[in-house]
């Protein structure tokens, strides 16, 4: 057979995909509409920045040093803050979450302070919230040191022993949306990619338009090449309108070149979309190949992929696991695109594995495509 | 007569899920793997990092700062920088996810009771690690500032702020984590499961045949609700026995509190599974359905970040979350014995959610039937 007619085959193989998928709504919901609220949700609703965390005071003895201390905690832009006598008016409070934290300044602090005797106050907090747990120990503890620095330089001039400056490098304001933005494209494409994919793929397996795709003259490799390439694209599309709306509506910076951009995501799309081929072809079932997509692709690509925890921080096993989670390698190189700039070294040991993982899936999809018609 | 057509249909749903092997497994399988990976993976400690020092001080303070470093168990490779760009090499590539340089005078600023100067340079990358990292570092300077002469000179008056960590004592993240997946994961399933359920029958064309039944349309509902709920429970049991024996959370509050209320959140979540179901023509629609609503409802919990830190337009939308809800109960009734009246507090919207979506379901149903 020749080369141009084989050409000619394998494009209206594309063409017909293209269709397939361009006319179905859900293709349109996951890939333009569902990025579309994931950022926003990222952009605007879901901020790792504590703001005005609702506490308790209680400010057992009333001396001008105690209401000194408490006009320093209310003044403080992480607190809302309601003064009581008592903390039994907060106990049930916490329990209901209605505070996330109680300082009491105790009855002694007057007298210890002035005698040099370690004056405590105590920090009651909801631990079943262990980050806003630490968040508010952590602001607690800095609108008292503030407090106690306003003091000491009335009275004498010295400064800390150790004054310790900390300086965040790429993102010096420390906005979460700057980092959860690119980390969550990541995710957009691993829905593309995975999750839709595997569906359709199973349905066609389902309603048995693959085998009869398979009497067909096409060879396999053409078959699964034609499917996925519309996704492919749209994979690309989806992830451009992130960009422009990450940088253009929610001011991200982009300090990298768009030629990184666009070989870290055709490169992650390889390892994805293979994926999602596998799924579909070892299940042939959608709700099978719903399940394992969000079990094996978006689920990792979330929680063990470093996008919102620290793989270093997770137990050997589960690191070991993270090894052949392609979104591991894409985000931070994407973080860097965005915050950094080009770090090619990086880049290209990220491109290296992802292509080594796509590669891995796509054989092995491809074996299983086989050996169900023989 | 009602209840034989009713339970023949409960029947013949749980066959359509159960009945195949990898339609088991897939019920079983991946959400006990879900809770066991997840739970362990999630935890925003910070452990086993590596950073870099660029020590440019001879004496003796600068020796003692990085031994404690060294000392801490949060760090797993201290590297010696030896200029400004052995730092900006192993930040940018990550290699590093903090520099401290510690300038040279330092010791002799210390000795002499004058401020001594320590900066920290951090990968805002990861800016939430990053401020972790700073929160210990910072600690690890503050305590070496308290032995110093000047330090100890100045203890005396320092305010010391005692903490204590209620309902769970040494901020345990696995405590937080598991009641949290238990409700996420038991509205992952019950979701899919619903909104499959009529989808399929649409697109196998056996849906003309349900209609032709002697059942009435809200008996056809009723048996599609009531399997995704049997599966939820039955998940939901497995669940809380691996939170009590494997994860070793305290239950605090009554079983049968939880158990009460969770008939309301699964109604609920099949109700909006349901209304997605009858929504969409194909079962991929379906799917994709479930999950545009799951992954908003997922974010705008709670369970990531508290629902009073997002902006106030934004905090009414929470409001049709079941999740919000529920996870406040779970939550409640494992760690803090959370009392009744409040469990009921957060049952009475769950109810009227499932009545709702149940509703719009039902209607929705019958106007595609004419």
């Amino acid at each position: 057979m020749s080369t141009s007619s084989r050409a000619r085959r394998f494009a209206a193989l594309v063409r017909k995909e293209s269709y397939q998928a361009i006319r179905d709504p859900s293709t349109i919901l996951i890939a333009f509409v569902l990025p579309l609220i994931l950022l926003f949700l990222f952009g605007y609703g879901v901020s790792l920045d504590t703001t005005r965390t609702r506490i308790g005071l209680v400010l057992e003895q009333a001396t001008p040093l105690t209401q000194d201390l408490s006009a320093s905690f209310q003044a403080s832009r992480y607190f809302s803050v309601t003064v009581g006598r008592d903390r039994r008016m907060f106990e049930n409070d916490l329990v209901l979450g209605n505070v996330r934290g109680i300082v009491v300044i105790p009855a002694d602090f007057t007298t210890d302070y002035a005698a040099g005797n370690r004056p405590q106050i105590q920090v009651l907090v909801d631990g079943s919230d262990p980050n806003t747990a630490n968040f508010v120990q952590n602001y607690a503890q800095g609108a008292v040191a503030n407090w106690e620095r306003q003091r000491q330089s009335e009275t004498v001039a010295a400064g800390p022993p150790i004054s310790i400056e900390q300086r965040f490098w790429f993102n010096p304001e420390l906005t979460s949306r700057n980092f959860l933005v690119p980390g969550s494209i990541a995710i957009v494409m691993t829905l593309v990619g995975t999750l839709l994919t595997s569906l359709v793929v199973a349905r066609e397996w389902e309603r048995g338009t693959m085998e009869a795709m398979m009497a067909t003259p096409v060879t396999a490799a053409e078959l699964l090449a034609g499917k996925i390439l519309p996704y492919f694209l749209l994979g690309l599309a989806s992830m451009t309108l992130c960009v422009l709306l990450a940088v253009f509506l929610f001011g991200v910076p982009f300090r990298g070149s768009v030629a990184a951009l666009y070989a870290l995501s055709a490169a992650f799309l390889i390892p994805a979309l293979g994926q999602g081929l596998l799924i579909s072809t070892a299940t042939k079932n959608q709700f099978l190949a719903s399940q394992i997509a969000l079990t094996s692709g978006f689920l990792p690509a979330f929680l063990l992929s470093g996008f919102l925890f620290e793989i270093n921080s997770m137990p050997q096993i589960i690191q070991w696991i993270t090894i052949i989670v392609p979104a591991r390698y894409l985000i931070p190189s994407l973080q860097t695109v965005f915050l950094a700039g080009d770090i090619w070294p990086m880049f290209a040991r990220a491109i290296a594995v992802m292509l080594t993982i796509g590669g891995i899936m796509f054989l092995l999809a491809a074996r299983s495509t086989r050996k169900r018609i023989g | 007569m009602w209840w034989t057509r009713l339970s023949a249909l409960i029947v013949k749903e749980l066959l359509a899920v159960l009945r195949d092997p990898k339609g088991r497994f897939v019920l079983i399988v991946p959400p006990v793997m879900q809770l066991l990976v997840f739970s362990y993976a999630a935890t925003l400690e910070v452990r086993n990092v590596d950073v870099m020092v660029l020590n440019r001080d001879s004496g003796h303070w600068g020796q003692e700062l990085i031994e404690r470093i060294q000392g801490s168990p949060t760090f797993r490779r201290i590297e010696t920088a030896e200029n400004q760009t052995d730092i900006r090499e192993a930040i940018d590539g990550q290699t590093a996810i903090a520099a401290i340089e510690i300038g040279p005078d330092f010791s002799r600023n210390i000795e002499a009771g004058t401020s001594a100067d320590l900066q920290i340079i951090l990968d805002g990358r990861r800016s939430n690690a990053s401020q972790i990292v700073s929160g210990y570092l910072t600690q690890i300077g503050m305590t070496l500032a308290a032995e110093t002469p000047a330090g100890r000179r100045a203890m005396a008056k320092t305010v010391a702020t005692v903490p204590r960590n209620w309902f769970n004592a040494n901020l345990t993240y696995q405590w937080f984590m598991v009641p949290n997946l238990i409700a996420s994961i038991a509205l992952l399933i019950g979701l899919i499961v619903t909104a499959l359920s009529i989808a399929r029958e649409r697109e196998l064309g056996t849906f003309d045949q349900l209609m032709v039944s002697p059942l009435r349309v809200h008996e056809i509902l009723i048996g599609k609700l009531i399997p995704p709920m049997m599966i939820g429970l039955f998940h939901m049991t497995l669940y809380v026995l691996a939170a009590i024996f494997i994860f070793g959370v305290p239950l605090r509050g009554s079983l049968f509190l939880l158990y009460g209320s969770s008939i309301f959140y699964l109604g609920s979540v099949a109700g909006l599974g349901l209304f997605i179901s009858a929504l969409s023509m194909t079962q991929q629609q379906a799917i994709l359905g479930a999950f545009l609503f799951m992954v908003p409802a997922m974010l705008l919990s709670g369970f990531a970040t508290p629902i009073e830190n997002m902006p106030d337009w934004l905090q009414p939308v929470t409001i049709i979350n079941p999740l919000r809800y529920f996870l406040v109960i779970v939550k409640g009734v494992f760690l803090k014995d959370i009392p009744a009246a409040e469990v009921l507090n957060q049952t009475v919207p769950l109810a009227l959610i499932a009545c709702a979506t149940l509703g719009a379901a039902a209607w929705l149903f019958r106007r595609r039937l004419e």
